[in-house]
């Protein structure tokens, strides 16, 4: 009964293609939830952190890491939880509400094209922000270059994708705007629990902590603050976030309703 | 790669001179039989049969939850089906899902659009989305909507939205338009500007199929109109014929000017029923009762003065071919 068949979904031309693109960035710049929450948000967070003299010290007396570069990681890790959470489903909702996915259905350029604009959009948001965040606190806070580039950017693009896969889901499962608003921030506020933005990870009881290994944004911090201090990501970490991503994309795809 | 087959199937139909030459009339664009489609265990539409012919405009009327929308959106690919076939074009709407999609643009009854879209983004949009689009500037021009082009979606007026999304199903230039609710929340001026296009559309060679609440707008527009009532076709014929057939008939009331025989008007084959009421004869039938009578009564010398006749319209076919429960409408009948 769903309105799109997953089976001959016919390849749209570039030049859709590159409409449904410009389209979308256009509308996260006039309706800018993503670029306010997802990127001024912590960008913002960065530079009232980064001129707190408190943030300027060393986490314990016997290293040179700073509260600063701990707190990089975590500021990483809002960034993909508000874009994934929040600026992805929502609008991906709304257009099931108010018909505009089977509207599209209807047109030689299947709904699932919209959606695939609307992932890519997000995805330059939110590598944007990290950039602006890594970037920002390099050149102007003095935190440390990540010292396992390539790690960093491995832990980085499997945090991604656990959230934006969640965020699908999300999107997959929610009948109403509100309703996807409402998961959203349930799922949220617990996954920055985890990824310690209120508790930094290394104070966390034991337990809490390793309950939190088994979250994206738990992994996803472990592993980009173990590649900014120069160790390859510990496998267990990114076997996690892999998980989340697979399971979640998996079921968001089986369970995605089109009107 | 059905998908390139049915394109050229398609464009075989399109260079085929002879058929088209020959039988402009019977040539048929959508043909549907045997049509059935279930939601759960309520039938939506029961054995549904009819065909459009190429370059009409094919209203489709019925009550509420008659199974209209559900019709139309199995023709447009929408929706699938239970039992029955369906030919669009030589197309069927499930196995050539594409080619169907290039060639039928479809206007839904519900719906909206982005808010934060401007109009000519959103037809710039759709336009992509089409192998040979129509020409946006003048189809924004011919809705009416280039001095809003630049407005956001989510500030236009009911009527505005309405041209939108007329817009958005004519923007792939469609061989087959389907309208679901055209001019509803219309005001009755823009519904004629959209009548006159709808019907320009059509002159263009466009095949429209337009589902309407609006018995004057199908008795204006629609070249065919097809009652759907419990998902069954109830009638399908011209606006004029069905009001003929099944509207009542005429009915026609004057004050002759001298007494004459009621049998010479009853004896007429186009006079059902004959009345006298306050000086005047009321004379009802259907076909041409005007014609006949006056000309029986020219042959006895009788004048008929004050002359007021009432023509049945599609609504009253309407009223009657859909009228619950069946046992009143026999007995209007019979009266």
């Amino acid at each position: 009964m769903t309105s799109t068949d997953t089976i001959t979904v016919p390849r749209p031309t570039g030049r859709s293609l590159r409409r449904l693109i410009a389209t979308e960035t256009k509308i996260a710049y006039r309706v800018p939830v993503g670029l306010v929450l997802g990127v001024v948000v912590p960008v913002l967070l960065l530079v009232i952190f980064g001129v707190s003299p408190g943030f300027k010290k060393p986490v314990n007396p016997h290293t040179t890491i700073t509260f600063m570069d701990d707190y990089v990681p975590v500021l990483m890790a809002l960034t993909l939880a508000l874009i994934g959470l929040v600026s992805l489903p929502i609008p991906m909702v709304m257009n099931r509400e108010r018909k505009y996915l089977r509207r599209l259905s209807a047109t030689p350029v299947a709904p699932v094209w919209l959606l695939a604009a609307q992932v890519a959009v997000n995805l330059v948001l939110a590598v944007v922000a990290m950039g602006l965040i890594v970037g920002g606190g390099v050149l102007f806070f003095n935190i440390k270059a990540p010292g396992d580039l390539g790690g960093f950017i491995l832990a980085a693009a499997l945090a991604t994708a656990s959230l934006f896969a969640l965020g699908l889901f999300i999107a997959a499962v929610s009948p109403s705007p509100p309703v996807a608003g409402v998961f959203g921030t349930v799922v949220l506020y617990p996954l920055l629990y985890f990824a310690g933005l209120w508790v930094p990870r290394q104070n966390m009881a034991p337990t809490i902590r390793h309950i939190g290994d088994f979250t994206p944004l738990g992994s996803g911090v472990q592993s980009l603050l173990s590649a900014l201090q120069g160790t390859f990501p510990p496998t267990h970490a990114l076997v996690v976030m892999a998980v989340w991503a697979l399971v979640f994309s998996a079921a968001a795809v089986k369970l995605f309703r089109w009107e | 790669m059905p998908h390139l087959l049915c394109q050229r199937e398609l464009g075989t139909m399109e260079t085929d001179p002879g058929g088209l030459a020959f039988r402009p009339a019977t040539e048929v664009a959508i043909d549907v039989s045997h049509l059935r489609k279930m939601y759960g265990p309520t039938v939506a539409v029961d054995d549904l049969s009819f065909s459009v012919r190429r370059g009409e405009i094919f209203g489709v009327i019925g009550p509420n939850g008659a199974g209209k929308t559900t019709a139309v959106e199995c023709v447009g690919g929408l929706r699938t089906f239970d039992r029955g076939s369906i030919s669009v074009l030589g197309l069927d709407p499930c196995r050539h899902r594409g080619a169907l999609r290039q060639v039928v643009g479809v206007q839904l009854q519900e719906g909206s659009l982005p808010v934060r879209l401007k109009i000519d983004e959103l037809v710039e949009l759709f336009a992509s989305f089409y192998p040979h689009p129509a020409d946006t500037g003048q189809l924004l021009d011919l809705l009416d909507l280039a001095p809003k082009r630049h407005a956001y979606y989510g500030r236009l007026s009911g009527g505005q939205k309405q041209r939108v999304a007329i817009a958005l199903a004519l923007v792939g230039n469609p061989k087959v338009a389907i309208l679901d609710e055209l001019t509803t929340g219309l005001d009755p001026q823009a519904r004629r500007d959209t009548w006159e296009l709808v019907a320009s559309v059509r002159d263009r060679g466009v095949t429209v199929v337009l589902v309407t609440h609006f018995m004057d707008e199908a008795e204006r527009l629609c070249d065919r109109v097809m009652l759907v009532d419990h998902g069954q076709v109830v009638a399908l014929d011209t606006p004029a014929m069905l009001a003929e057939r099944h509207g009542g008939g005429s009915r026609l009331s004057f004050q002759p000017s001298k007494p004459f025989d009621d049998s010479l008007l009853t004896s007429l084959p186009e006079v059902s029923g004959l009345q006298h009421k306050d000086g005047r004869v009321v004379v009802t039938g259907t076909g041409d009762v005007l014609g006949a009578v006056v000309h029986a009564l020219d042959g006895v010398g009788v004048e008929p003065r004050n002359a007021d006749l009432t023509t049945a319209s599609l609504e009253d076919a309407f009223l009657r071919l859909t009228a619950r429960p069946q046992g009143s409408s026999q007995e209007e009948e019979s009266r």
